[in-house]
């Protein structure tokens, strides 16, 4: 397959990545040579078979619904600048 | 500290230490008990395990400052034992590479330990430089998701120990793919990284994915000898330098006068399609995993201004590096309606018949060995001239156990560059491959 330009402009936007036209010209090229050999895995023959989305046997690990300590507001918005009384600070939705 | 400089032993502290290798990204201390089986070790971590209140970024400036409120898992038994935690190890961005030459924007890369011109292999580069230099009692924990504890292990000319995927809770790790992350022990002896392996295996409630099995004494498994055993030498693993080879076929033959029983054994699928398959799986897991930093909560931040996907793009766009840039794009690519069917897909798809190679050879054998890399420790000047692609290939021994969730360590062979001489097992059997290692 052949990647273009407005294609990887489009797998910008999606993945929130503002890239200079020098990025997008050196990552295009990139991509197009690393999609092209992977492309080759499209002649394994896979008929029947189902995909490994882990490499061993896992059964689902349920637990008793019991309340258990979190951490406090105060912990939770230790990390950042960004923050106003008990919340955290974001740019605007609107 | 005594640090094994060259040739010559030294008294030196890690800051001085640090200045000529750059192996840490921190270095700080942290001890909460005194007694325990890991009393007197100091314990170095991979700077993508989280450790509580010191600086955690998995390499990566969009991580800057984040400080983790809890202990990872491993890090918690750890530090339950008596062991002192002296610091987080330098490495590729989240993991992004196969030399450590991929650190994140304001990051340096570690230096091969046996010769500084080298790279030290990736992505757990800063604790294979660590470990190799450091002559106290120390282990590392570093992480894999295709090859990043065995590659440094081998270019650096340690021992490391990749688990079964499950075994060693991820609860605590800055995750790369979900499916392929293990956290595990790097260290000089095969000994101390049984020792480690024990205290962090085993079932985490915190960790869904962890496995719920009895953890084997590991340390039971050494000086047993491998007379017997039943040994598949991969042929496909054979197409590596003259000088891998030779050391490689050296050890075979010593294993072999131990009494081990070595057959050629072939896995195909596994070789001729191993690196697509991982690539497209881990890289459409990170593409996803990483869509979590934002610039909001924790880590890298700005002003907040604009729109909500004008501030991501712009705090993400800043602070990942080149690699992650690349990789995030590959993943999102892959993962793409019309394009998901032909690459995550599918790739998911050849992986079950990955697994299944390698199970049917463990039917009739008890380890599986192949050279870790194909090469020793390139110069970094060498590597620079890789395109991205070559760089990817630089893996194809190792994404196979990785893709299959197969324990597998590395021991150290070679008298002039450090060569890595990889045992695989099947799930759950570290045991053999320790009892293996430890006898190469």
């Amino acid at each position: 397959m052949k990647l273009d330009k407005q294609l990887v402009k489009e797998i910008a936007k999606v993945a929130r990545l503002e890239l200079t036209e020098e990025e997008i010209d050196k990552i295009e090229k990139d991509m197009d040579e690393v999609l092209n050999t992977f492309s080759k895995i499209q002649e394994v023959g896979t008929k029947d078979v189902k995909m490994s989305i882990q490499p061993v046997k896992l059964g689902n690990a349920l637990r008793e619904d019991e309340p258990k300590e979190c951490l406090t507001q105060k912990e939770a918005l230790s990390q950042v600048e960004n923050k106003k009384d008990e919340y955290f600070v974001g740019p605007k939705a609107l | 500290m005594n640090i094994l400089w060259g040739q010559k032993h030294f008294k030196m502290n890690l800051q001085e230490l640090n200045q000529n290798y750059n192996c840490f990204n921190i270095i700080e201390e942290l001890k909460e008990k005194e007694e325990g089986k890991l009393s007197g070790y100091q314990i170095s971590v991979k700077d993508c395990i989280c450790v509580k209140g010191m600086e955690s970024t998995a390499g990566s400036a969009i991580l800057k400052g984040y400080k983790p409120l809890f202990h990872a898992t491993a890090v918690q038994k750890v530090l339950d034992e008596g062991c002192k935690i002296i610091g987080k190890t330098s490495q590729d961005e989240f993991g992004f590479g196969s030399f450590s030459m991929n650190v994140g924007i304001g990051y340096k890369q570690p230096l091969n330990p046996v010769d500084k011109q080298r790279v030290t292999g990736g992505s757990s580069g800063g604790s294979g430089c660590a470990v190799k230099l450091i002559e106290d009692k120390h282990v590392s924990l570093g992480e894999s998701t295709g090859g990043s504890i065995v590659c440094p292990a081998a270019y650096c000319g340690i021992v490391g120990l990749c688990p079964t995927y499950g075994r060693v809770s991820r609860y605590g790790l800055l995750d790369y793919g979900n499916s392929l992350d293990k956290i595990g022990p790097m260290a000089r002896t095969v000994e101390d990284c049984a020792k480690v392996l024990k205290i962090i295996a085993g079932y985490d409630p915190k960790d869904s994915t962890s496995l719920n099995e009895p953890v084997d004494d590991y340390e039971s498994f050494l000086k047993k000898g491998v007379k017997g055993l039943k040994i598949g030498l991969v042929k496909e693993s054979l197409d590596v330098d003259e000088e891998v080879k030779a050391e490689f076929m050296k050890t075979i033959e010593s294993l072999k006068e131990k009494g081990a029983i070595v057959e050629q054994v072939s896995l195909p699928l596994t070789f001729k399609y191993g690196i697509e398959v991982y690539y497209i799986i881990a890289l459409s897991e990170v593409s996803t995993n990483l869509s979590k930093y934002c610039g909001i909560r924790y880590g890298a931040e700005e002003k907040p201004e604009g729109s909500f996907n004008e501030y991501f793009a712009k705090v993400r766009s800043k602070n990942f590096g080149e690699e992650a840039k690349r990789r995030i794009m590959l993943g999102t690519f892959a993962r793409m309606s019309g394009f998901r069917d032909a690459y995550y897909i599918k790739a998911a798809k050849v992986r079950t018949l990955i697994i299944q190679e390698y199970k049917k050879l463990f039917e009739h054998y008890d380890v599986l060995v192949t050279p870790t890399m194909p090469n020793v420790a390139p110069k970094t000047e060498d590597v620079k001239k890789l395109t991205p692609l070559q760089n990817y290939m630089m893996d194809v021994l190792t994404v196979g156990p990785n893709l299959a969730g197969l324990p597998h360590i590395s021991v150290p062979i070679g008298d002039d560059l450090p060569v890595g001489f990889l045992v695989i097992g099947d799930h759950l059997q570290e045991g053999k491959i320790i009892q293996v290692a430890d006898e190469v």
